[in-house]
């Protein structure tokens, strides 16, 4: 399996509101929440960890899930935030990802 | 509702400042004949003093960030201010005149992502802008930033306020937004300055105006609706919140004063003196703004407006009752509906104060 690098858009605003993460795209101002188990894959996206670490290291320790249905939901959910541009996704590391609270 | 308000109504729940207005100066390179500010500087936020608020914001939940002023692009360290905003990752909003801003600053402004730019024209005439902003050439250089900012994809929004010297130009202004691809927003109301003085609001429009105003659908949608005599109130829209000033929004002035809104003058706390998120939780003067539903309204609780009045807490509170009417916003309720507010009822029937009239002016003179 080809490895997956996620970071996130510089063009974003996000902050955490409780369990949930609040993101809006400065590009065309739309406003996405996440839910708890996409904010653990949006906090983690930090361009160095592979998207398969992430769901082992983090998802599947704080979630009861499989590992297969997990790495599938997170690479539906990567793959529809980086076709609204607030999460760039690629094959190699990324560096230039933001810092995020 | 909406995800918007889903998110305010989660921020509510949870005590959350979701929105911030920072404004970074009240110097101004423009000399705005509404405007409510002092300009003279007397001790404004160092740059460090700015960046240790803004990890506090963040750490405090805030995600909505207004910066303004004055004009924030006097200050000479606007940009790393700028930029460390979006490294905290706040959905900046940018509230300027936009004088100083040109292709290198646009470019900027975009590259930082910020949201949205709005920005202050007063009419479609030079004449008329030039002489509320006292500064010859502003309009010019206003649309030649609004240009710029366009042109590097911004969104950018022409803020209008309506006043005595610009009546005739609500609808010219509203053209020009629309030639330039722009939003515009339109808003009557003057407020007193934030030293109390109230002669600005002689400058506010007056009622034959704003009921054309009221009455365009480009600015409040459905007429009907929007202009619609209000229904009777149910008992539970008494337990409704004025709106989001202490609640969810707050406002910091350069000198790091905290206030439930930028309209709202309560002074309540001090960053250079405490943790914002100390100010947030326990200052008695936001704890006194939450207190307040519409059923502590000793006036507006019995209106026929309360649910749909804007009525302004803040205006109110310069008007010397935070819980009392503001009279601004009884007079658009009026306006919009043809039904008077329980304020003017009340004044109305209340006795005159000024003393009967005596009959024909007399003289007496006494000789001796």
């Amino acid at each position: 399996m080809t490895p997956k690098y996620i970071a996130h858009s510089r063009s974003i605003a996000a902050r955490q509101l409780g369990d949930e993460m609040v993101i809006m795209s400065a590009v065309d101002s739309t406003l996405f929440t996440l839910n708890p188990v996409a904010t653990a894959i949006w906090q983690a996206a930090d361009g160095k960890t592979p998207l398969s670490d992430i769901v082992e290291g983090t998802i599947c320790r704080e979630f009861e899930v499989e590992p297969e249905l997990a790495y599938r939901d997170a690479e539906a959910l990567v793959n529809a935030l980086a076709g609204h541009g607030i999460l760039l996704v690629s094959e190699q590391p990324i560096t230039t990802a933001q810092e995020s609270r | 509702m909406s995800l918007m308000a889903e998110v305010n109504a989660k921020a509510l729940a949870l005590g959350v400042p979701i929105s911030a207005h920072l404004d970074i100066t009240y110097r101004c390179n423009e000399r705005c004949e509404h405007c409510y500010l002092e300009h003279d500087d007397k001790g404004e936020m160092t740059t460090a003093e700015i960046f240790d608020i803004f990890g506090q914001l963040a750490d405090a939940g805030v995600f909505f960030l207004v910066i303004s002023g004055g004009e924030p692009l006097l200050r000479r360290d606007f940009f790393p201010i700028l930029e460390r905003a979006r490294a905290l990752l706040f959905n900046v909003k940018l509230k300027t005149n936009a004088v100083l801003i040109r292709e290198p600053e646009a470019h900027r402004i975009r590259e930082l992502g910020v949201e949205q730019v709005q920005i202050s024209v007063y009419s479609h005439r030079p004449e008329v802008h030039d002489g509320i902003t006292k500064l010859p050439g502003s309009l010019k250089k206003t649309l030649r930033a609004i240009e710029f900012l366009k042109s590097q994809g911004l969104k950018v929004t022409i803020a209008n306020v309506l006043m005595r010297p610009n009546l005739l130009d609500a609808s010219g202004v509203q053209r020009l937004a629309a030639d330039m691809g722009v939003g515009y927003t339109l808003d009557p109301t003057i407020t007193p300055m934030m030293n109390g003085d109230t002669s600005l609001l002689s400058m506010r429009a007056p009622r034959d105006v704003l009921r054309q105003v009221f009455r365009d659908p480009a600015l409040v949608g459905d007429v009907d609706e929007f202009c619609a005599v209000p229904a009777p109130v149910a008992d539970e829209v008494l337990d409704d919140l004025p709106c989001s000033a202490g609640h969810t929004a707050c406002y910091i002035s350069p000198y790091a004063d905290v206030y439930p809104c930028v309209q709202f003058p309560l002074p309540s706390g001090n960053l250079r003196r405490q943790k914002f998120i100390d100010i947030w939780k326990n200052s008695p003067e936001l704890n006194e703004v939450r207190s307040i539903t519409a059923r502590d309204l000793p006036t507006c609780s019995s209106c026929s407006h309360v649910a749909s009045c804007t009525r302004c807490p803040g205006l109110a509170f310069m008007e010397g009752n935070m819980r009392g009417p503001s009279t601004a916003d009884c007079e658009k309720s009026f306006v919009r509906t043809g039904i008077p507010s329980a304020n003017m009822l009340a004044k109305a029937s209340a006795p005159s104060r000024r003393p009967s009239f005596p009959g024909l002016v007399q003289i007496r003179m006494a000789t001796t």
